[in-house]
């Protein structure tokens, strides 16, 4: 039984770009101008972008231990993959590298846990993601990449505030 | 950037850019040490007033100097943070360890 109602919204983007620092600030505007259409709060924005600047900033400094970006040339092409579905009012970003690999991903995604202090990590980035988003998944193969898929369902900031 | 970074009396005030990010934070946290070292500086306030957007990376910033600086008996303040700064700050826990004024 077919009903107006049943129009669903479906968009897709993918972009993949160079693993260098001064990405991490592209990545997320470009995610949260491809969210616009379904009207997110600022709020939403907030949280999606912070949580696109965790995974793409763990590609980039774990996956593939880059250093900071002086706008050199990178001796390995090393690129981030980015992956944004909307189907109706949820969200679905994938950050995908092809770097290092994740040992023990339990132990990673425990908050405070990091392999880099000295460069002053918090360890908080998983944390962040989960805690910004609704759902997050991590697989990964040592010595094969890292695949982090966040879900977020748009338009409950309303009603989660008057539960507040 | 280093008008950013401002020594009065025995504190280190460091203006917060409007994006904090891992790519910014290298260099704040770096400069910061520089002059916690050099002007023997005993505290340390971030101030937030024209950041708009911040990552774990800032997190790892400030716990980064609250550690050298609290050692010597410092004390590392946040300030002018909007509800969305201090919520960050606050999942951390950093609430408990440093000073956050709105």
């Amino acid at each position: 039984m077919e009903t107006k109602n049943n129009t669903r919204l479906r968009n897709e983007m993918e972009i993949t770009f160079d693993a260098v620092s001064v990405n991490e600030a592209f990545a997320r505007v470009a995610v949260a101008a491809f969210v616009t259409p379904l009207n997110p709060t600022m709020e939403e924005i907030s949280d999606i972008k912070t949580a696109v600047s965790e995974a793409v900033t763990n590609a980039i400094i774990h996956g593939y231990d880059s250093e900071l970006w002086q706008g050199d040339c990178q001796e390995e092409k090393n690129q981030v993959y980015l992956r944004c579905v909307i189907e109706d009012d949820v969200l679905e970003v994938e950050v995908r590298d092809t770097g290092k690999g994740i040992e023990d991903i339990e132990q990673a995604m425990e908050p405070l846990f990091t392999t880099k202090p000295e460069l002053d990590r918090s360890g908080m980035g998983f944390a962040f993601m989960e805690a910004f988003m609704d759902d997050l998944e991590v697989e990964s193969r040592p010595g094969c990449g890292t695949v982090v898929l966040m879900k977020k369902k748009l338009g409950t900031t309303a009603w989660l505030l008057q539960e507040e | 950037m280093e008008e950013n970074f401002k020594v009065i009396e025995n504190y280190l005030m460091v203006k917060m850019p409007e994006e904090v990010d891992h790519h910014k934070s290298v260099y704040i946290s770096k400069t910061a040490d520089e002059y916690i070292m050099k002007e023997g500086v005993g505290n340390v306030v971030f101030d937030f007033e024209d950041t708009r957007f911040m990552d774990s990376s800032g997190i790892g910033i400030i716990i980064g100097r609250y550690k050298k600086i609290s050692y010597f008996g410092g004390k590392v303040f946040a300030i002018n943070t909007d509800t969305r700064i201090k919520r960050t700050l606050m999942i951390c826990g950093l609430h408990k360890v440093i000073e956050i004024m709105e």
